[in-house]
């Protein structure tokens, strides 16, 4: 057998499992959309533990941190920091929000903006941003499994041809198991990951260089600068890591599956542990960190430093540990896309399609749609990966700058009873046109500030502005701020 | 108008404040860490000190939760 056989024979069944896993998980059971999105409500605080990890480590985490810190350097520090503090966020925000949507039922991130806000405008926006949102983030997980699939076949299969294949996958998967298969996908995908994260990032520097240590010793004899920021980058400093910290933390549970899960948990209490000790869980990504430095030393010139830690690790370690390393990526990628698709064809299907256009709808129909839609969703990625070349860490930006954007929404709308849902409305329109016109200009960073960041803060400012002078009526919404119950929890 | 649902509280001043340290340290200070020298157990300066953090914020956080719980057990009465 040849190298490439034996790699992709490993991977291959290593996906295979993780797939058996999934297709068994949703295997006789009737697949309503109770039963395929939410599970029948049915998860234990361990299942929605692992639906909230499982989209942790994703493609941007195992190739893109890699990646990045081979092509850019320290800038990259900023994925270490941040999911610590979106959890220190998430402390103050989740059981809040949690506790809001028990007392109104709620399932997605758009019923909070329906019932705080009683505005369907607002509800459809929050909506399609969302929604968008997601696309660069699955294109981020397509372009990841091209990258592993390609390199695991010593490149005898195409990027194009395994994205598609992959793809393929993808949509099966989402379609046959549904929420229950991610879950359960996730525990193999996690256990697989967290050896692939220690056997390279330990591995790879012992192999080269006899130790961690010796290898920082040696990149900083041949490379110094690029060990503080702005690393290879000329306008990736300080602002920029600060900027982009806050933007990324404040913005984690912004993204509409992170925000739904927290209505999946048992109580309060459980999302406030968890904020305690989900950081420790970042730890695993240093070793990213010292895997792309150590590729930078060994093999550097590679012009898509996304590809630079596999093809260190090809070379390093015999096929079958490169199927398992590949095998391992390849579930990174599929279990979070499979969270992102599933997301936003419910949102699309239930809260936007359903509510402005077909009211009549059943369930079973808008099940149908949703399922449809996960077509679309994937075909659009799937074209966005073959024909457009960015970087994995900025595609995930570029979702960031859109999902962050319903913070001041949320955060105002949970503490701060004057906030209106015109100027929230205004808010959320102003930031993402903002974040996107300086993106597409090439604009990001701004003045060494991240496009994105700056939006929200035009955004915030123009909602506690509005909300001011252009205040509610106060004789027909307070009922609707009465039902929120939500003033005692401040002090106004 | 009585505020309803009293368990729903604003977090304490005392927690926000704990929240702060980690934002603080892996964050706003920034240029007062991002160095190379001195290496700590081989590791660059920079590097090091956010693994140190990510362990020190659930510590951190850990108690702010035991404050909040405290808070909830007072708000609940004797």
């Amino acid at each position: 057998m040849s190298a490439a056989a034996v790699c992709l024979a490993t991977m291959g069944a290593i996906v295979a499992v993780g797939a058996a896993l999934g297709f068994l998980a949703g295997v006789r059971r009737r697949m309503d959309l109770e039963q395929w999105t939410v599970a029948g409500r049915g998860f234990g605080v361990v299942l929605v533990f692992l639906l909230m990890t499982g989209e942790v480590y994703t493609t941007f985490t195992f190739l893109g941190l890699s990646g990045w810190t081979y092509s850019r350097g320290a800038p990259t520090l900023y994925g270490l920091a941040y999911l610590s503090l979106a959890y220190v966020v998430s402390f103050f925000i989740l059981p809040p929000i949690w506790e809001v949507g028990r007392r109104h039922g709620m399932q997605t991130q758009s019923d909070f903006f329906r019932v705080r806000y009683r505005s369907r405008a607002l509800t459809a926006l929050v909506c399609i941003i969302g929604i968008a949102a997601f696309v660069p983030y699955v294109q981020l997980q397509i372009t990841g499994l091209g990258i592993i699939v390609s390199i695991a076949s010593f490149d005898t299969v195409g990027r194009t041809p395994a994205m598609a294949i992959t793809m393929v996958l993808l949509v099966g998967f989402v379609f046959a198991g549904g929420v229950r298969a991610v879950a359960w996908v996730s525990v193999l995908k996690d256990a697989l990951m967290l050896i692939a994260a220690l056997a390279i990032g330990l591995g790879l520097p012992l192999l080269f260089f006899g130790g961690i240590g010796p290898m920082f010793a040696a990149l900083i004899a041949a490379r110094p600068a690029h060990l503080t920021m702005p690393g290879a980058t000329s306008n990736l400093g300080h602002a920029w890591y600060v900027s982009t910290v806050l933007l990324t933390s404040l913005g984690f549970f912004m993204w509409p599956h992170g925000f739904g899960a927290a209505f999946t948990a048992r109580n309060a209490d459980t999302l406030r542990r968890n904020a305690v000790v989900m950081p420790l869980y970042s730890l695993s990504l240093a070793c990213m960190f010292f895997a792309g430095f150590t590729a930078l030393l060994v093999i550097p010139g590679l012009a898509n430093g996304d590809l630079a830690m596999l093809t260190l690790v090809r070379r390093s370690f015999p096929p079958w540990f490169l199927g398992l390393i590949g095998g391992a990526g390849a579930l990174t990628a599929m279990v979070p896309a499979a969270i992102f698709i599933l997301t936003a064809s419910t949102l699309f299907a239930k809260n936007l399609y359903r509510p402005l256009i077909a009211p009549a709808m059943t369930d079973d129909q808008v099940a149908r749609l949703a399922r449809g839609t996960v077509v679309v969703l994937g075909s659009v990625s799937l074209a966005l990966a073959i024909f457009t070349s960015t970087s994995l860490v900025s595609l995930l930006l570029i979702g960031y700058a859109g999902v962050s954007q319903f913070f001041p929404g949320v955060v105002l709308g949970l503490y701060w009873r004057r906030v209106t849902a015109g100027a929230v409305l205004i808010g959320v329109l102003a930031g993402v046109v903002t974040a996107m016109a300086l993106m597409l200009t090439h604009h990001d960073p701004c003045f060494g500030v991240s496009a994105g960041f700056l939006a929200l803060c035009l955004n915030f400012l123009l909602v506690v502005l509005l909300s001011v002078v252009w205040p509610v009526r106060t004789t027909g919404s307070d009922a609707s701020l009465d039902a929120f119950e939500l003033r005692a929890s401040v002090g106004y | 108008m009585a505020p309803a649902g009293d368990h729903m509280k604003k977090p304490s001043p005392a927690s926000l404040i704990l929240a702060l340290i980690p934002f603080t340290a892996m964050c706003f200070s920034v240029s007062l860490w991002d160095r190379v020298e001195p290496l700590v157990l081989g590791l660059p300066f920079n590097l090091c000190w956010l693994i140190t953090w990510i362990v020190l914020t659930p510590l951190c956080m850990a108690v702010a939760y035991r404050i909040e719980a405290m808070h909830d057990a007072r708000r609940r009465g004797p």
